[in-house]
């Protein structure tokens, strides 16, 4: 791996600042295995919780029994629906998931009952003995069936969950798009899991004022809360949520999972309930990428500018809401990919069926989408006999382009630069390293064909359409002993991320202080927003940055009357506060005494508006992020198999905050990209998983992760604090294109679906979705 | 309704003991590295009554070469087989390397994989190739079994529920042997289908196994007759010269229509068979290379 290199330091700098590599408290921890995760949680007089599920993908439910399973030695509650005392239905943004089935199940896994008992086999036991009657009906599987008029429904409303239409240019007038070259393909993505290692579990501890709290796995404390609390029907301020050690994120716990269901048996029972899920549970308990069908018509001048696309995409939401009315309004902003196209004519739409459900995972809709335009580049520029990279440079936006949303970029968006640096690097050597094979006995390079594909891609940081989002940091400057150290709190979840690191490193670089203490907010603490949509170092850093600055004029206030002279003191560095050319004018330790200065901020970002309902046209985003992949890959054209040999990687973070866990997103995005391309996939059939488990659902191994050589540009973004522009997604949104197309060049087949099979890889298969539609 | 039980989990230091528990209870599992077997136990797709663990049993878990075999207890970890054995076993060996990540073959045995009987397991196609032999054993006797009898079904064999796998006979390998596997991530996969192969010079003889593309593990017979044939047409085992393309594709084509090869979600039907016949035809060429090119073969007596 080529080690990014930051910037020379400014030797005045506090070290452990903003750009400098800080370590991040919990990495030793987690390396030696001492770090508690949710799972690891204990209390005393502790209950296991377990879950009863849905067999089936769609039925009714007649009844439930629970006499026998309460009569097991052992057990202490057994509960259903009737004891949901509060709403029994949740939703981060739709509320229509229920807590507990009430009459119907829409999806294999959905949870009936719930019980506690002394251990968790008991538990499990117990849960075999709850007599459910279903009336089995036949699931609603395929997402383009199911907007037939006479498809069942999956929920009263209709199948349709969101329908997101945008029309700019000759399309918005009415007008017919036509080009002299025009190129049509239908593309397919696959259902993707999070594959976090750490499953959904937490510990509910009763409390003698009648209320719970929750020790949690999550992204974002203060959602969950406001739906526990409706749940149970308690006041808010008798539910505490708390974050426990988080073992991955990556979208899968924006919903609630095993939430509720202790808190219900925690208040029951009056004692502390631990849930953990089994591996083949998680697969079942949290949401996936949503599986995509794509048909793209792009039309172009003969020179290669683009003139149009036209595009219908169906997601399939499963079967219920969680963030896919979100992620249609993400595909649909990114669904022209990062190029100027004057017309377009663009339909997402996410459908119910009763497969499961799927919301947010790491590129929120834009992988998708990027599948489909990269793939569509690639045709375009072999219809032209035009380099594929060429084609798009010649395509890229730029500060001041459009977007597909009509957003005027009013910030740098160097997509070109991008793709020339990942074209300009050296190719890797012909050969394949030595041992590159050891892990293979398939092939010792008989059949292999080398491949290199270019993608670039985009997305929204952060939230869009009007929401109000911000995030909540105190910050606080006290003296101990002549030492003086600042505590930063806020409710921002570290789930692998950084965040915290990120924090102390702004604290660091606004009071000029080394030591920083990052404390958790629980739910009773303002919201820092979730932990999702690459959003936390901005926001939750804006947050931070501007509680840090609140502090910093009122400790320079109180420097200047100490020193009775007004407008002296103008910063603060080396635990000093300093003039304005720099001196030290005094010990920051004296100005503080034992008086310590906090602020609370609560920093929200520049405003987005709404999509128009019928354009889709709208200043709906606040930042966009960019990056650009080239995979080379060593194809064995027979078997169809496939090892990556160098993935080059291009990404504009406006301000590297913290260059090693830079690196370490931008590696695992365009890890998790290359598996999506290549064996991530949950298999479904009639609406049932066929490979809940680590033993067939495929991640990347270490042996399937190449050589990458990452290239960071830091342009800064002037809207956001540093110019940091969020870096979470962006790697993991071109990867899968772009190591698709590597493949596709290796192979000269159209491979229009990922993750790829050995099957298609090897010519055997006919995909569904080839050809013109 | 009645409740299952709990499960015993013995741990006796003998065999004898093991044994006694295998014939006291029927429905006893045995286990060895439980690298299987404690999966689907902690799914809870069985409840037997008891499971007896034979790792402690130290006769079990030793190998030793007399007469031109390797026996191997049936305890002995695939990584002690690939450290130890690659001279004598190269194609277990190779095939054992093959088995998970390092974890699971420190713990997984050829002893386990055979009472699993799983078709896609790595070690059977190279047993089937070396034409082995496994010794079984219960309170009422022992018994030895060719490997190429043992295997009857899906995850079933000749093994009776109070008998224990004790060990596996294997000829020490008297010319090349490989193993090739096709799956769809680099390591720690569950094969999509597999094919041994293994030269016998003395013999005239070319042993076959193939993996993940039937019911069960099974040898390529018409592959082998085959190419037994064609090498003593064309006196290749003394000439060494290379084998014709049209060999080694006929051969790879014999292979695959051995196989009869599911769908499921590690691969399509159509797709195992025609790896078979891709690994098959690959696995020879390589091997008769290494035969050609092999010195210290060429002086060795052959057929």
């Amino acid at each position: 791996m080529t080690p990014y290199t930051p910037h020379t330091p400014d030797s005045r700098r506090t070290p452990g600042a903003v750009g400098d590599s800080a370590p991040r408290p919990d990495g030793p921890l987690k390396v030696r295995g001492a770090f508690a995760y949710s799972s690891d949680l204990e209390a005393r007089d502790m209950l296991w919780g377990t879950t009863l599920r849905s067999p089936h993908p769609r039925a009714r439910i007649l009844a439930v029994g629970t006499a026998e399973a309460l009569a097991l030695p052992g057990v202490h509650a057994v509960l259903t629906h009737r004891d949901v005392p509060g709403r029994n239905l949740h939703g981060a943004m739709v509320v229509d998931q229920p807590v507990l089935a009430v009459d119907a199940v829409r999806y294999e896994g959905e949870p009936v009952a719930v019980v506690a008992a002394e251990d968790p086999e008991t538990a499990r036991r117990a849960a075999e003995l709850v007599r459910v009657a279903y009336e089995v009906l036949p699931p609603v599987t395929d997402a383009e069936a199911a907007l037939a008029p006479d498809s069942p429904a999956v929920h009263a409303g209709g199948n349709l969950l969101r329908h997101v239409p945008l029309r700019r240019g000759r399309a918005a007038r009415g007008e017919p798009l036509t080009a002299d070259v025009v190129v049509r393909g239908v593309y397919e993505v696959g259902m993707q899991d999070q594959a976090f290692l750490g499953p959904e579990s937490g510990l509910a501890v009763p409390d003698p004022d009648g209320g719970v709290t929750l020790h949690v796995a999550t992204q974002w404390l203060h959602v969950d809360h406001d739906q526990v609390v409706a749940a149970l029907g308690l006041p808010r301020e008798k539910v505490r949520l708390h974050l426990a050690g988080v073992g991955g994120a990556f979208g899968a716990r924006e919903d609630l999972s095993m939430h509720a269901h202790a808190c219900l048996l925690a208040l029951r029972t009056g004692r502390p309930v631990k849930m953990c899920y089994t591996r083949e549970e998680s697969f079942v308990g949290h949401v996936h990428r949503h599986p995509a069908r794509m048909a793209y018509e792009h039309g172009a001048t003969r020179d290669g500018r683009l003139v149009y696309v036209r595009a219908s995409i169906v997601l399939d939401g499963g079967a219920y809401s969680s963030s896919s009315p979100a992620v249609a309004g993400t595909v649909a902003t990114c669904s022209l990919g990062p190029y100027e196209v004057p017309d377009a004519e663009v339909d997402v739409r996410v459908v119910y069926t009763n497969n499961p459900p799927c919301g947010a995972m790491r590129g929120f809709g834009a992988v998708q989408a990027c599948f489909g335009y990269e793939s569509q580049m690639d045709r375009l520029a072999r219809e032209l006999g035009m380099d594929p990279v060429e084609l798009r440079v010649r395509n890229a936006v730029a500060e001041g382009s459009a977007v597909a949303n009509g957003q005027v970029l009013d910030h740098p968006a160097p997509v070109a630069e991008l793709l020339r640096r990942v074209r300009d690097r050296p190719m890797p050597p012909a050969a394949p390293p030595e041992g590159a094979h050891l892990a293979r006995t398939a092939s010792r390079g008989e059949s292999v064909v080398r491949g290199v594909g270019y993608a670039v891609g985009f997305k929204n940081v952060g939230f869009v359409e009007g929401f109000d989002d911000y995030s909540t940091a105190r910050v606080r400057l006290e003296s101990a002993g002549g030492q003086v150290r600042a505590v930063v709190t806020s409710a921002a979840a570290e789930v692998g991320q950084g965040v915290v690191t990120v924090q102390a490193q702004i604290a660091r670089t606004e009071l000029g202080v080394e030591q920083v203490a990052v404390e958790f907010g629980d739910s009773s603490f303002g919201s820092a927003g979730p932990s999702s949509s690459s959003r936390q170092t901005y926001v939750t850093g804006g947050a931070v940055k501007a509680a840090a600055e609140a502090v910093r004029a009122r400790v320079l206030e109180r420097a200047d009357r100490l020193l009775g002279r007004p407008g002296t003191a103008t910063g603060l560095s080396g635990g000093a506060v300093t003039g304005a050319g720099g001196q030290v004018l005094c010990k920051l330790a004296d100005v503080l005494g034992d008086e310590a200065v906090e602020e609370t901020v609560e920093w929200h970002h520049r405003p987005t508006f709404p999509l128009d309902p019928h354009t889709g046209q709208g200043d709906s985003v606040f930042q966009f992020a960019f990056a650009a992949h080239r995979a080379v890959v060593d194809v064995d054209v027979e078997l169809g198999l496939v090892r990556a040999v160098e993935i080059a990687t291009a990404q504009d973070v406006g301000k590297a905050v913290n260059p090693q866990a830079l690196l370490g997103q931008i590696h695992g995005g365009t890890v998790q990209g290359l598996g999506l391309a290549l064996m991530e996939e949950i298999r479904v059939e009639g609406g049932l998983m066929q490979n809940p488990s680590f033993t067939d659902y495929l991640i990347p191994t270490v042996h399937d992760v190449p050589p990458m050589h990452v290239d960071v540009l830091e342009l800064a973004d002037p809207h956001a604090p540093y110019g940091v522009r969020g870096v979470g997604e962006p790697p993991n949104i071109s990867s899968p294109a772009a190591v698709a197309a590597a493949v596709r060049d290796a192979t000269g087949l159209d491979l229009p679906r990922i993750p790829l099979r050995p099957e298609d890889v090897a010519g055997l298969t006919r995909t569904p979705g080839s050809g013109v539609r | 309704m009645s409740l299952p039980a709990a499960m015993d989990f013995l741990l006796p230091d003998r065999l004898d003991e093991a044994l006694h528990a295998m014939a006291a209870r029927a429905g006893t599992v045995p286990v060895a590295g439980g690298t299987d077997v404690m999966v689907r136990l902690a799914r809870g797709r069985e409840r037997p009554p008891a499971a007896v663990d034979l790792t402690r049993i130290p006769a079990l878990a030793r190998w030793e070469r007399s007469a031109g075999r390797v026996r191997l207890g049936a305890t002995v970890p695939y990584t002690r087989l690939a450290d130890e054995l690659a001279g004598p076993l190269p194609g277990l060996a190779a095939a054992a390397r093959t088995v998970g990540s390092r974890q699971i073959r420190n713990r997984g045995t050829v002893g386990g994989a055979l009472g699993t009987a799983s078709a896609g397991g790595d070690v059977h196609p190279v047993l089937l190739a070396c034409d082995a032999e496994v010794e079984l054993v219960s309170a009422r006797g022992t018994r030895r079994v060719p490997v190429r009898e043992f295997y009857t079904g899906p995850g079933r064999t000749v093994r009776a529920p109070d008998e224990l796998v004790r060990a596996v006979r294997v000829p020490e390998a008297e010319g090349p042997q490989g193993y090739a596997k096709a799956g769809r991530r680099g390591a720690l996969v569950v094969a999509t289908c597999s094919f041994a192969v293994a030269l016998w010079p003395s013999r005239g003889r070319v042993g076959t196994g193939i993996g993940a593309a039937a019911d069960r593990p099974l040898p390529a017979c018409e592959a082998e007759g085959f190419v037994a044939g064609e090498l003593a047409e064309r006196r290749l085992w003394r000439s060494r010269r290379p084998l014709p393309d049209s060999v080694l594709t006929r051969f790879g084509e014999l292979a695959a229509a051995a196989a009869s090869p599911a769908d499921d979600v590690r691969g399509s039907s159509a797709y195992r068979r025609h790896a078979v016949a891709v690994l098959a035809r690959r696995s020879l060429g390589r091997a008769w290379d290494d035969y050609c090119a092999d010195r210290r073969a060429k002086e060795a007596p052959c057929a």
